[in-house]
């Protein structure tokens, strides 16, 4: 059955300067179907070029593999470009690229997603591909071509990871903060030893586990009509079968029991300390306020943490910080570069001071609506591009079960208060953490030490 | 008023009958479906006029998000440096680090209150301010950015800071392995004398000698209405826009800057030769392989264009599919030409394991020559063309897309026309220009290969290939002995 899901008939904003104090109104009109295989299909017309995109979300994620298999999301994903039963390698990036249209993948802790962007009139192909590798990816799929993307994927690995200054500070963070075991505490990338011992069979077992209609929602943007799209989406899917129930993991409660300080010796010129907190589930209760947090600290020069260490102490080369909420649990990292002559204990006194400061005064109204204007900005500047807009319809109904949430989210933005900031910034980076010291080799006596780790 | 309108009317295949998209009764999944012709891009209308001050002003009118995008350009750009690398890139850096009556952070904040991003920079040939802000907020936004044009203050405590900053950014290009390698690439390929011989943002020696006086001479020198246009794109009229401009830029007057004489050294052409840059213990080699290209103007643009995403400019290309897809030795193999007034450098390029360097080398080597030797499949080449004319329509997207491309056409010197003939020119290109292109500008024979490594490691099999001498080099191109 389908649903249609319209509250304005175009994106509507606020024009008069007075309204800067209340919510600008999003609108991306939707219409919704269901395939009675379970695929859940999202549309959102837009005409203002005659470009398309696809994108499809698979409800599997580095989360969801096993230990020993660390890694697989991400290698299968690598898999699913290497043809199938009726557009068999290489076929599918050479159709699309005759077509005009990009395409590419990619694999996060929680999800795996592809899509296309390209002229509109190539839809039909778009999905006839993606139905195709959905439907008949098994009979094409070989061992040659496992151990080939291996290859590729161990690459990926050396080149984003290893062979990048500081590249290795994130596996690190992940299996220092979460419990061994916990969905969270392996990377995406995976190890190589775990990617060198993957198999057909794990791929196999893994695409009938997952990659069903079921545990698949699909998004298209663009100068197309919903009612084309759906028809086209019912002839290309309608025939794949049902896949069985997907049971995903569990996240074990946790909280860190002690401040933890670590560090690793990289090819790198100056030292960089990473403070790495536990903190909520994207979408939930205080994951706005998480974000806002984040841009109070490092979201512009005039930021807490930006002005005091690269501007006024002039001690840091940048710092960055980011609240990443996840489905099952989430983190917050806030990192700094020292700048030459200057130490990590330096640094890390700093952040801890402003961090003090921000938790005992809390923010000014000014720097509150510096924050929720910044944000709505950035909403409004994601409305440009139908790919983003295809992107987030997805996110929406995977994590808050509806695709409609562009307003709503933005409101929960709207609603985080100073005092909502004073409290997240108390009750989680006042809580352990875990402080990676990332030094040039032979020089562990750059690192902020345990106690140092310790406010 | 000139009109900029771009057509797309090609038939993709033969075949792609005009048939609606649900047509269930011929439906044969065992085919790739039949696609109707693309749609006709229709472009907005580019509205221009001049300033009396002299600076230009281009509007392109998008309704569609409440946003709108200002690009200023002031040509000139890193080539302007001479003798002082990293000068111009500097200079434009510093706009938004204090201007008017605000100092770096006060300027920061006030943009950010207004919803408005700022950005200010330069390339080889212009620098810029940028400016995305809102529709409701646009007219406090449009004095800030009046500010960084037109009164950057360049105080000494501003300066110094940057600078230092800039310092520490170069001491960690060594760092990254792909940096190293261009740096290398550029200071070998384009010899002293030649604007692209050291890097746009400047090399530690200059760096240092940065201060407050010096910039502010050079600001003085650079930047007037007469060097100047504005693009703007987005949510306003052209009444509203030549309003918002006049009142702030109009009364703007600075001496028109003088013409730059700047003479260039010829870039080196010399056999193949081998540079390798030492990086131990490294889990990858970063290869480089090109000499000088093209300049934009170049009246084979369009044949190049395709050359190249057959060679290295696409996913389908023959060096990802080589070495990536058949081999397994990279994430990613690729070409490209940089486009600059003067040729900027044509570069292969890709990280490998670093136990096939050589075995590397030589794909890319036989993929040179393949190219040169033997005509491209028509259907291939069909597919290049296709994905170049057609993928045109997504750069045109977003307001700072839209502007983007307008800039990118005055930068060039292109009419606001070129697009009607852009899709045209790609189409008619044949094999036997792709075959005659990859003779005239990729000479295998003559290239510059830098590879950065470990070196103990890959140096005897790179030794055994025999492609030309070889020497150890510094990120600045001198000899390592």
């Amino acid at each position: 059955m389908s649903r249609r899901w319209l509250l304005l008939p175009a994106l509507v904003a606020c024009m008069a300067a007075p309204c800067r104090a209340q919510a600008t109104r999003l609108s991306v009109p939707i219409t919704v179907d269901t395939l009675e295989n379970g695929l859940t299909l999202i549309v959102h017309e837009d005409h203002s070029i005659p470009n398309v995109s696809v994108d499809i979300w698979h409800l599997v994620g580095s989360g969801d593999e096993k230990p020993g298999h660390t890694g697989f999301a991400h290698l299968f994903e690598h898999l699913m470009f290497m043809g199938s039963q009726n557009a068999e390698y290489p076929a599918f990036d050479r159709l699309l690229e005759a077509a005009g249209a990009d395409n590419n993948g990619s694999t996060t802790n929680d999800r795996t997603n592809y899509y296309e962007e390209g002229p509109a009139n190539a839809l039909p192909l778009m999905l006839w591909l993606e139905a195709d590798r959905m439907g008949w990816f098994l009979p094409t799929m070989t061992t040659e071509k496992v151990d080939l993307q291996r290859d590729v994927v161990k690459n990926e690995r050396r080149q984003s990871y290893e062979n990048q200054p500081y590249g290795l500070a994130w596996e690190n963070l992940a299996r220092l903060l979460y419990p061994a075991g916990h969905p969270y505490s392996w990377p995406v990338i995976g190890s190589m030893t775990d990617l060198s011992a993957a198999s057909l069979e794990d791929t196999k077992d893994f695409f009938r586990q997952y990659y069903s209609p079921n545990n698949s929602v699909l998004s298209v943007a663009g100068d197309v009509t919903a009612a084309d799209v759906k028809a086209l989406v019912r002839q290309y899917f309608g025939e794949i079968p049902r896949g069985p129930a997907v049971t995903r993991p569990v996240a074990p409660a946790f909280a860190l029991a002690k401040d933890t300080a670590a560090v690793i010796e990289d090819r790198v010129q100056l030292p960089r300390v990473y403070n790495h907190w536990h903190t909520v589930k994207v979408y939930s209760a205080d994951d706005a306020a998480l974000d806002v947090l984040s841009y109070l600290l490092t979201g512009a020069k005039n930021s807490r943490l930006t002005q005091a260490l690269v501007y006024d102490q002039q001690i840091a080369t940048s710092v960055v910080s980011f609240n990443d909420g996840k489905r099952l649990d989430g983190d917050f990292t806030i990192y700094a570069t020292a700048k030459p002559g200057h130490m990590l204990p330096e640094l890390q006194r700093s952040i801890d001071t402003e961090l003090h400061r921000l938790m005992d005064e809390g923010p000014s109204a000014r720097e509150m609506e510096q924050a929720r204007n910044s944000i709505e900005s950035a909403f409004l500047n994601g409305l440009e591009q139908i790919s983003t807009k295809a992107d987030r319809l997805d996110s929406y109904f995977y994590f808050v079960g509806t695709p409609n949430y562009f307003q709503q989210d933005l409101a929960r933005y709207h609603a985080v208060t100073a005092q909502d900031i004073q409290r997240v910034a108390r009750q989680y980076l006042g809580a352990h953490r875990v402080v990676l010291s990332v030094v040039p080799q032979g020089k562990t006596d750059m690192a902020v030490t345990a106690a140092e780790a310790t406010p | 008023m000139n009109r900029l309108s771009l057509g797309l009317l090609i038939a993709l295949t033969a075949g792609s009958a005009s048939t609606g998209f649900a047509q269930a009764q011929s439906f044969d999944r065992t085919k790739p479906p039949a696609l109707r012709p693309p749609a006709r891009l229709k472009l907005p209308p580019v509205r221009s006029e001049q300033l009396p001050n002299g600076m230009k002003l281009y509007v392109i009118e998008m309704h569609e998000v409440p946003l709108v995008q200002f690009s200023l350009v002031f040509t000139g750009g890193g080539r302007l440096d001479q003798g002082s690398p990293g000068m111009t890139s500097f200079t434009a850096d510093m706009l938004d680090e204090g201007a008017g009556t605000r100092d770096a952070i006060g300027i920061a904040s006030e943009a950010e209150f207004l919803g408005a991003s700022l950005s200010t920079g330069s390339d080889w040939d212009a620098s810029y301010v940028n400016l995305k802000a809102p529709r409701r907020t646009m007219g406090p936004a449009l004095d800030l950015m009046a500010d960084v044009a037109m009164r950057p203050t360049f105080r000494a405590t501003e300066v110094n800071r940057q600078r230092d900053l800039r310092l520490a950014n170069i001491l960690q290009q060594r760092d990254q392995p792909n940096t190293m390698a261009a740096l290398t690439f550029n200071a070998l390929v384009f010899p002293d004398g030649h604007p692209y011989h050291r890097p746009i943002g400047g090399d530690s020696i200059t760096t240092s000698g940065l201060d407050s006086a010096k910039v502010r001479a050079f600001y003085n020198a650079h930047y007037s209405p007469a060097n100047a246009v504005l693009v703007i794109a987005g949510d306003i009229t052209p009444a509203e826009a030549r309003t918002a401009i006049t009142q702030r830029f109009g009364s703007w007057r600075a001496p028109v800057p003088a013409a730059t004489t700047a003479t260039s050294a010829v870039p080196v052409d010399r056999p193949t030769t081998v540079f390798l840059v030492d990086k131990p213990g490294a889990a990858q080699s970063v290869i480089y392989i090109g000499r000088a290209g093209v300049e934009r103007s170049n009246p084979d643009y369009a044949a190049i264009e395709v050359m190249n995403t057959l060679l290295g400019g696409s996913f389908s290309s023959r060096l990802n599919q080589n070495l990536r897809e058949t081999r397994g030795y990279t994430y990613g193999a690729g070409s490209g030409f940089a486009y600059r007034p003067l040729p900027g450098p044509f570069t292969a390029r890709s990280a490998v394991r670093t136990n096939v360097t050589d075995s590397s080398l030589i794909e890319f080597f036989k993929e040179f020559r393949r190219i040169r030797d033997s005509a491209v499949d028509a259907v291939e080449l069909e597919r290049a063309k296709s994905y170049l004319a057609l993928g045109l329509s997504a750069d045109f997207e977003t307001t700072s897309q839209m502007a983007n491309q307008v800039v990118g056409l005055l930068r060039f010197g292109l009419p606001m026309t070129y697009y009607d003939d852009y899709v045209t020119k790609v189409m008619a290109v044949t094999v036997q220009d792709v075959q005659r292109v990859a003779r005239q500008y990729l000479l295998p024979d003559r290239f510059t290969v830098v590879v950065v490594g470990d070196l103990a490691t890959i140096r005897p099999g790179i030794e055994a290939l025999n492609l030309g001498p070889i020497s150890v080099r510094d990120l600045n191109g001198n000899e390592v002995h």
